[in-house]
């Protein structure tokens, strides 16, 4: 990521932070993931002001009013689409968009798939807890089938679960990681990677329910960090993806697509263009 | 109109090139109307296409005069068919009367019965052959040089206009054109007709005077780069797209950027992204977009963030009639929101104002931070017209923008105008959430009853204390008498008011610019001395006269002339409605 860093008095990370009290759980996964921003944008030292962070709805997407940066907390599934906006508006600022499962790939899954293939320079954390919990836990595009813990789908969705990593592969992210939210360091070193890396990067964090999915605390036994580094073709990385179990951890996936290519500078006035109308 | 007296010549001329998609027709009217525009004229063309993609049938309607043109006419001069049977599919379209004169290839066989009993001169007009005699001529190019004969037009503008269009395409593709068009023109010249314009000269091009060959979808483009537009998210949709692919190049030039989404609501999503970040940012669309968009527009209501959708109305509902003209968005534009949402909704009434409403509905969305949908139609957007130079109204974005210190910065501070400071991403400390949920001052979410009703105060308070001016209507001319239109409705309401004036009756034209916020007291001084109204608009279910209605005083004595989509409203039907009160 090509943003200057400005000559300032070193920011932590609780300067990343606002007052505001977060509405999540007590022992929510999200909390985490918050404080990885935080500690990633200190360890970047970007100025707040530099930032941009922008959410759709649930309750990972209440993210950006605890924060101090500048955030947008916009509408269902829409996030990406109003982050590739300000980003091509603004090249000069750091975007991060940030979200839940349900809100990033069934409602706003178009905009995942196209902000994957159109490589603008954003990074994307999706806290992924199987789960929709803001409305008091329906099963999202990721939960297991069988899973019968909601009212909506008494018997498990019989569906099988969406595969965020391989269809941001397929549809052409540049950047694919996964973290677990029981590891903030682990996911901060992501973001950091993430947010350096010149084009999307998708970050998917496994960030447990504790409300509606209080198996998912098991988690913690169950991840583990991939010993390969990172794939960087697209059959390896696909074969990779396909037979993983969905708790490896690390960057998966990076390639050195060209990211978007943004507006060259003006050469006209309004007054010279609308010559071409005169007969 | 063409309703010329017997013996006066003509005020107004029009033809139709009509034939099947490969014939060229839309070539033909194209270059007639730069060739007028030439020959010192004005002009206005119009296009329909049969339902295929490519192909199919296709034709041109260009109307010419020596006064600036603001409608479609009541009938047609000149009729070139092509082929009866592509001709047969705009029959609704082509009025025809016993002054009119129908030019066909004898070898497309006799008229058919419909045109035959217009009682217009049916003449022949060997196409083919005279092409054949050409090498490389083209039936289309002799149709043009017999047209511009019958109405008059120089010849040299004519054959001046095929070089600068084709010169490019070097001297053989020329001369075959050039030939052709001279050979028409000779046609031409030997039919005795009264479509000839008394006087027509080259056109001198000045630095005061320029005339513009412009379409409404172009105007908008450009209405939104003079206030500052420059960033643009796209998703292509009939009629809206031209909007959009004259700004992808044009934006670029003066330093924008157009992207194309992945769908409508990414579009409506990404524009307000660019405006958040400072960048006076739209999109335009047409009804299907519309309805998607509608989530996205209450976004920028709440979050006070700047937008500019463009509405090009088509035929509905549903996917409707894509490529005709209808005003029935009317509706969802005013009231399509959820909630209590209070925004801008504007309509263009000429193919020029698409410039001028553009423009005004880009400064009117940053100056009250707020969303503005703009209301134009596929009969503004797709036609093209010879206009006068359009004066620079010099309305530009002028965002109310903060410059926070470290005291702390409240993004949605109540403030007397309703308007608050905005701070744009970069600027230190003035780090803020715009938000969708109801929030408090600085920004931080809230349900609380206190909160939400000086947020939805404010919200209408900066629509309703501002003083938008004399440009919230057209209001033309004086009478007890008066048509309360709007939008692409205002042409032909326009050119009936002046043949109604012309016959000794004054009627008031009253064309409402800005639908919302409602201009209660304006409307209510526009209308002192009015004593009965027709009310015109192109919908069956009456979305316009419903909306005056439901807000405004209207006297006793209302009539309303709705028409929907396909066909234009005609102003000899307007004129009608005022005639036969």
């Amino acid at each position: 990521m090509a943003t200057a860093v400005k000559e300032k008095a070193q920011l932590e990370a609780k300067d990343y932070r606002s007052d505001t009290k977060p509405v999540w759980c007590p022992g929510c996964g999200d909390y985490s993931v918050l404080s990885s921003i935080t500690k990633a944008l200190a360890e970047l030292g970007l100025p707040r002001e530099d930032v941009a962070i922008i959410s759709g709805i649930g309750c990972s997407s209440r993210i950006p009013a605890y924060t101090s940066l500048y955030g947008f907390h916009t509408v269902h599934g829409r996030a990406l689409a109003t982050a590739t906006g300000l980003k091509l508006a603004r090249p000069d600022l750091t975007v991060l968009v940030a979200g839940g499962d349900g809100d990033g790939f069934s409602i706003g899954g178009n905009h995942f798939l196209h902000a994957c293939r159109r490589n603008v320079d954003l990074t994307y954390i999706v806290m992924d807890n199987e789960v929709y919990g803001m409305t008091k836990g329906q099963a999202s595009p990721t939960t297991a089938p069988e899973w019968e813990g909601s009212k909506l789908t008494p018997h498990g969705t019989g569906v099988s679960p969406f595969q965020p990593c391989a269809v941001a592969l397929a549809a052409g992210a540049s950047f694919i990681a996964r973290g677990f939210a029981g590891d903030p360091n682990g996911v901060t070193k992501l973001i950091v990677d993430g947010i350096r890396h010149p084009g999307f990067a998708f970050i998917q964090v496994l960030s447990p329910c504790v409300t509606y999915r209080p198996e998912e605390k098991a988690w913690k036994e169950m991840v583990h960090a991939t010993k390969a580094a990172p794939a960087c073709n697209l059959a390896e990385a696909g074969e990779r993806l396909m037979g993983d179990d969905g708790l490896t951890t690390g960057v998966l996936y990076i390639s050195n697509r060209a990211p978007y290519k943004l507006p060259p500078a003006a050469r006209y006035t309004p007054e010279e263009i609308e010559r071409a109308f005169e007969v | 109109m063409s309703s010329n007296s017997k013996n006066d010549a003509p005020v107004t001329v029009s033809v139709t090139f009509a034939g099947s998609g490969g014939a060229g027709v839309m070539t033909a009217g194209q270059m007639l109307l730069d060739a007028a525009a030439q020959s010192d004229l004005y002009g206005f063309m119009t296009r329909s296409l049969g339902p295929q993609i490519r192909g199919g049938e296709a034709a041109a309607f260009v109307r010419l005069s020596p006064r600036e043109i603001v409608s479609v006419g009541n009938w047609f001069d000149l009729l070139f068919a092509f082929d009866w049977v592509s001709t047969q599919r705009f029959k609704a379209e082509i009025g025809l009367e016993e002054r009119s004169i129908v030019l066909t290839d004898p070898d497309n066989g006799e008229a058919p019965d419909w045109i035959k009993a217009t009682g217009a001169k049916i003449l022949d007009m060997p196409l083919k052959k005279m092409a054949a005699e050409i090498p490389g001529g083209r039936p289309n190019m002799i149709a043009l040089g017999a047209c511009a004969a019958l109405f008059g037009l120089p010849r040299d503008a004519v054959l001046g206009t095929v070089e600068h269009a084709l010169g490019k395409k070097g001297l053989e593709v020329l001369k075959a054109s050039t030939d052709a068009v001279a050979a028409g023109f000779a046609f031409g010249e030997g039919i005795e007709a009264r479509c000839r314009l008394k006087r027509t000269r080259r056109y001198v091009k000045t630095v005061q005077n320029s005339r513009w060959n412009i379409s409404g979808n172009e105007a908008c483009g450009l209405g939104a780069i003079r206030a500052g537009v420059r960033f643009v998210a796209a998703y292509p949709i009939t009629p809206a797209t031209e909007v959009l692919e004259w700004m992808a190049p044009n934006l670029e030039k003066v330093g924008g950027h157009l992207v194309q989404a992945e769908d409508e609501l990414a579009s409506i999503n990404m524009a307000i992204g660019g405006s958040f970040g400072g960048v006076p940012s739209l999109t335009a669309t047409a009804g299907p977009g519309l309805s998607l968009m509608t989530e996205s527009i209450g976004l920028a209501v709440a979050s006070e963030t700047p937008v500019v959708l463009i509405d090009v109305q088509r035929g509905g509902p549903s996917t409707g009639i894509p490529t005709k003209s209808e005003q029935v968005d009317l509706n969802i534009a005013l009231y399509g929101l959820h909630g209590d949402a209070p925004h801008l909704v504007t309509a263009t009434n000429s193919v020029a104002d698409c410039l001028f409403t553009t423009q005004w509905s880009v400064y009117l969305a940053e100056k009250l931070q707020t969303a503005a949908i703009v209301l134009t139609d596929q009969m503004l957007g797709q036609t093209r017209c010879i206009i006068d130079q359009p004066a620079d109204p010099c309305f530009r974005a002028d965002r109310l923008v903060a410059e926070p210190g470290p005291e702390g910065y409240e993004r949605y501070k109540v403030t007397p105008s309703g308007v608050s400071p905005m701070a744009i991403p970069g600027t230190p400390d003035g780090e803020y959430v715009a938000d969708g949920l109801e929030h408090n001052q600085k920004g931080t979410p809230s349900s609380q009853a206190e909160h939400h009703l000086e947020q939805l105060e404010k919200r209408q308070r900066k629509l309703m204390a501002f003083n938008f001016g004399k440009h919230w209507a057209d209001i033309e001319g004086e009478g007890e008498t008066a048509i309360i239109t709007w939008g692409s409705s205002t042409g032909p309401s326009r050119e009936a008011i002046g043949h109604a004036r012309r016959a000794g009756h004054e009627v008031k034209l009253i064309s409402i610019r800005l639908l919302a916020p409602v201009q209660y007291e304006r409307f209510r001084q526009a209308m002192e001395g009015v004593k009965r109204v027709l009310v015109v608009e192109q919908s069956h279910s009456q979305q316009f006269y419903h909306y005056l209605f439901a807000h405004f005083d209207l006297p006793d004595d209302v009539k309303v002339y709705s028409q929907p989509g396909p066909l234009p409203i005609r102003p000899a039907k307007v004129l009608h409605e005022l005639m036969n009160w």
